[in-house]
């Protein structure tokens, strides 16, 4: 029988007793929260451009100020959480599905075809995400397409290097042997076997990749290559803040604290999750 | 030893050609007709033409996709569709400052990363270690943009010590030049230092806990000696292993870097040529930084054998 996976209420019981673990999920679950409260509301519409108003200090009326249109700064934060969790959210699971599939199969076929997968996606490594957001750029043109399309391709390589090295352990176990004597098929055994005893490892790096994929879409936003006005975004609105150095100094601070808490809590669990879900795991902190 | 760096050459080789063949594609084949699009929507079907033969493209892509392979061979990388001089040249001067910065920035970075890990590896679990450990945690966490754009914020707007971007050149002498390329540094340092600084101290700490140290410990050797004269060499291999593969995320972040500060490097020509629809420069610039991150890794992976001859064996 394969190793029991830890029973859930004992996992919670620990898990919120976790320093990392609890202090990262507060600040992802603030994210998240942030993103669907601004599906249905948001302190003033994000598009209203109101000159009038532009460049003014925090208020009561606008929490946190305004930018260079008028636009209200917590309610663009609050959409821009949106666009942050959507990229981030398709791209790691573009790596995902075909970072394991292909780990998997790696692992599983021995040989010139394992070997061919590991082959590819290192050489995938020589296309850090900004350079494929530059070709990809150069040849459809900007905008969220093309960011999701440039992390999510960077993403595949390394799922399917944690994916293969993982697997190969569990393909060494016992039971494994056991599996194959009685004559499962490998289909079977990465099916029922394989795949269940590396999820831990899989979630962790999920969640490590979710923050670096969050970095990306702001590095891309940034300079203009990912989600486009007047779609709010955090990257792109320290590209404008930029400009305003200056005149509103505060401008350049929101979007950047936002990013950072966002990757922060991202690091901080997925650091708890791996204390948490594979002791074995655990290092030297 | 030959047969392992052989095989790594062939690797080195092919994974060149393969890149060269992707950039191609996408760059070349994927948008169309870049006359169409140079000229503009508006354009007379004959000026176009006519552009499109001056240019070369309507030779079929096989034998365009040749002609630059032959072309990056020798040196010669055609000319800018938009200016007519030579992409070499223009790529040449864009160098001066990309790699200066570059090479600026991974200095501080390795001493303040090694610097930084050995203390806390020295001082495991004490105050200096968590108050570091946690710096880094949120040094991670920071777009690299964001922290330059702090810095210009506190060393350009508020002290008015150094100046928020431009370059000034190397004409005026080394220290003008460094000079503007100081925040630019130390903001694509600072992030990678933290990264860094976490695995140099993971690294010490595996190996401290090695038995040669208890053993060189109970010899006589002071703590100090141990850490210089053993600890050192050993957990420089994982070490110099991450900075390698970190080279990647260095040459991004110079592109990144570049545009906050407006650095007339790499990275705002690749920008410029975009917006001018110039795929030319944009095809060989790519191919110039793949390159360099492939070759990079090759260079690492062989110093990583001579340094560990097990490696060697294991992954011929």
């Amino acid at each position: 029988m394969p190793p029991a996976s830890p029973p859930a209420a004992g996992f919670w019981r620990r898990a919120l007793r976790h320093r990392s673990f609890v202090l990262g999920g507060t600040l992802v679950l603030l994210v998240v929260v942030a993103a669907l409260v601004s599906l249905v509301w948001t302190p003033w519409p994000p598009y209203d451009i109101d000159i009038a108003a532009k460049l003014k200090p925090p208020s009561a009326a606008h929490w946190l100020g305004t930018d260079a249109f008028g636009r209200d700064i917590v309610s663009l934060l609050l959409v821009g959480a949106r666009s942050t969790i959507l990229v981030g959210v398709i791209a790691v699971g573009i790596g995902l599905t075909f970072g394991v599939c292909l780990g998997l199969i790696a692992a599983a076929r021995k040989g010139w075809a394992g070997e061919l997968i590991l082959r590819m996606s290192d050489f995938t490594f020589a296309f850090p995400a900004v350079l494929s957001a530059i070709m990809l750029a150069a040849a459809i043109g900007p905008g969220m397409v093309t960011s999701i399309a440039a992390i999510g391709i960077f993403q595949i390589p390394i799922f399917v290097r944690v994916t293969r090295g993982s697997a190969n352990q569990i393909w060494a176990r016992e039971f494994v042997l056991a599996a194959r004597g009685s004559g499962k098929g490998s289909f079977r055994i990465t099916i029922e076997h394989v795949l269940p005893n590396i999820m831990p490892v899989l979630i962790v790096q999920a969640t490590i990749q979710f923050a670096l994929a969050i970095l990306a879409e702001a590095a891309l936003s940034y300079l203009g290559l990912g989600t486009q006005p007047p779609q709010p975004s955090w990257g792109r609105m320290l590209n404008d803040a930029q400009s305003l150095l200056f005149q509103a100094p505060s401008l350049a601070v929101y979007p950047g604290v936002a990013i950072a808490i966002a990757v922060l809590g991202l690091n901080l669990l997925g650091d708890g999750l791996r204390d948490l879900l594979d002791p074995r795991l655990a290092r030297e902190r | 030893m030959s047969i392992f760096i052989l095989r790594r050459v062939l690797t080195l080789a092919a994974t060149l050609l393969g890149a060269s063949l992707i950039i191609f594609l996408v760059l070349d084949a994927l948008p169309g007709n870049a006359a169409q699009m140079l000229m503009g929507a508006d354009a007379s079907p004959d000026a176009v033409r006519a552009l499109t033969v001056k240019l070369g493209l309507d030779q079929p892509l096989v034998y365009r996709y040749l002609l630059w392979l032959k072309g990056l061979a020798v040196g010669d990388l055609g000319n800018s569709y938009v200016y007519g001089t030579p992409v070499a040249a223009l790529i040449a001067e864009r160098l001066a400052l990309t790699i200066p910065l570059a090479l600026l920035s991974m200095s501080i970075t390795v001493v303040l990363a090694l610097a930084a890990g050995i203390y806390t590896a020295a001082n495991h679990n004490r105050i200096g270690d968590v108050g570091v450990m946690s710096l880094t945690q949120i040094g991670i966490a920071l777009p690299n943009f964001w922290f330059a754009i702090l810095l210009i914020l506190l060393f350009s707007v508020k002290l008015q010590w150094l100046s928020a971007g431009g370059f000034a050149g190397w004409e005026d002498g080394i220290w003008e030049g460094i000079r503007s390329l100081l925040l630019p540094a130390i903001s694509l340092a600072l992030v990678q230092a933290a990264i860094l600084a976490r695995v140099t101290r993971s690294a010490v700490l595996e190996v401290l806990r090695e038995d040669f140290v208890r053993t060189a410990r109970a010899k006589g050797l002071s703590k100090r000696e141990v850490l210089w004269q053993h600890v050192l060499r050993n957990a420089m291999i994982p070490v110099m292993t991450v900075m390698g593969l970190q080279f990647a995320n260095l040459l991004a972040g110079t592109i990144v870097i570049e545009n906050v500060f407006y650095l007339p490097g790499l990275g705002r020509l690749i920008f410029q040529s975009i917006a001018n629809r110039d795929l030319i420069v944009v095809r060989n610039c790519v191919m110039l930084l793949a390159a360099m991150v492939v070759t990079v890794n090759f260079v690492v992976d062989v110093l990583y054998a001579f340094i560990d001859p097990r490696i060697k064996v294991h992954n011929l």
